[in-house]
C-alpha cells in the first residue's frame, strides 16, 4: 500500500529554482513599480503576481503532479470568483 | 476466522487523497474570503485611484519587500521538508520546519514594528488623525489593516499548524510514507504565501 505512483516525489532542485524564480519575478515587480508606466502599472503588477502564483500553484503546491479532478477545482473555484469580479464592476460601472 | 480478524486489526484506514482534496475544498472556501475582500478593494480603488495612490505612498515598500522575501522562502524551506521526510531524511524535515517558523517568527515582527510605526503617526481605524482624511483614505487603510491583519492571522494560524506537525514528525506520527498531514500543512502555507503574493503590489507598490 504504498503507492509510490500516486506521490509524485518531486526533488530539491525544482524547488530551488522555482524560489529564484520568484525572488526574480519580486524584483522585477518592485523595478517597475517606480517607473511610471500609466495606466499599465496595476495591469503588470498583476501580471506578474498571477505568474507567481502560477509557479507556488504549480510547483509548491504540486498540482501539476496532482490527478486531473484538482486542476478541475482550481479551474471551478478561479472561474467563480472571475464571475463574482466581473459582474460586481458590471453593477458598479453601469449604475 | 483469527486470520481475518487479524487482518482486520492491522488494515489502516487511509485515504491520502481525500485527505488531500478535502484540504483544497477548504482552501477554496479562503481564497472566497479573501477574494471578497480583494472585491471590495478593487471597487474602491476604481473609485478612489487618485486617494489610494497617495496613500499608499506612505507605506514602507522596503518592509513589504523584505516580508515578500521572506514568505517565499519560508514556502521554499516548507517544499523542502515535505521532500526531505520523503527520502526519509528525518532530521532535515525537522530543520526545514523549525527555519519556516523562524521566518514566520520575522515576517510577524516586520509587521508589527510596521504597524507600530503606523499608530504613532496617528493612522490606525477611527483615529481623528485618519477620519479628517478624505474618504479614499480612509477606505485605503481600513482595507490595509483588513487585509493584512487577516493575512497575520492566517499566518499564525499556520505556525501552530507547523509546530504540531513538527511535533508529529518527532514523534513518529508523520513518517516517510505516511506525510498527508505535512503535506496538508505545507498547502495551507503556499496559500498565506500566495496571497500576500497579491496583497504585496496592490498595497505596496502604487506609485
Amino acid at each position: 500500500m504504498s503507492g509510490n505512483e500516486k506521490h509524485h516525489s518531486t526533488g530539491y532542485g525544482i524547488y530551488i529554482v522555482v524560489w529564484l524564480a520568484l525572488l526574480a519575478f519580486t524584483s522585477i515587480t518592485v523595478t517597475i513599480a517606480g517607473v511610471s508606466l500609466g495606466r499599465y502599472t496595476l495591469f503588470i503588477a498583476l501580471l506578474i503576481a498571477a505568474i507567481k502564483s502560477a509557479l507556488v500553484i504549480n510547483i509548491f503546491m504540486h498540482i501539476k503532479f496532482e490527478e486531473k479532478i484538482f486542476k478541475v477545482f482550481l479551474a471551478l473555484s478561479g472561474f467563480t470568483l472571475v464571475i463574482i469580479f466581473l459582474l460586481t464592476f458590471f453593477d458598479f460601472i453601469y449604475r | 476466522m483469527s486470520d481475518h480478524q487479524e487482518a482486520a486489526v492491522h488494515h489502516v484506514h487511509r485515504d491520502d487523497l481525500g485527505a488531500k482534496m478535502g484540504m483544497w475544498l477548504f482552501l477554496f472556501t479562503e481564497v472566497l474570503l479573501f477574494g471578497g475582500m480583494f472585491l471590495v478593494y478593487a471597487v474602491y480603488r476604481y473609485q478612489y485611484p487618485d486617494q489610494f495612490h497617495f496613500a499608499a505612498m506612505e507605506l514602507n515598500t522596503t518592509v513589504g519587500t523584505l516580508n515578500t522575501i521572506i514568505l517565499l522562502t519560508s514556502s521554499l524551506t516548507v517544499a523542502l521538508s515535505i521532500t526531505a521526510l520523503q527520502k526519509g531524511n528525518k532530521f532535515l524535515s525537522m530543520m526545514m520546519i523549525v527555519i519556516t517558523l523562524l521566518f514566520a517568527v520575522m515576517f510577524m515582527v516586520n509587521k508589527y514594528f510596521e504597524w507600530s510605526t503606523k499608530f504613532s503617526h496617528g493612522i490606525y481605524p477611527g483615529s481623528p488623525e485618519l477620519l479628517n482624511r478624505p474618504n479614499g483614505q480612509i477606505l485605503f487603510f481600513g482595507l490595509y489593516y483588513v487585509m493584512t491583519g487577516l493575512h497575520g492571522l492566517h499566518v499564525l494560524a499556520g505556525m501552530i499548524l507547523l509546530s504540531l506537525m513538527l511535533l508529529f514528525i518527532k514523534r513518529n506520527k508523520i513518517t516517510s510514507d505516511d506525510y498527508v498531514k505535512l503535506e496538508n500543512s505545507g498547502l495551507y502555507w503556499h496559500l498565506v504565501d500566495l496571497i500576500w503574493i497579491f496583497l504585496f503590489p496592490l498595497f505596496y507598490l502604487i506609485q
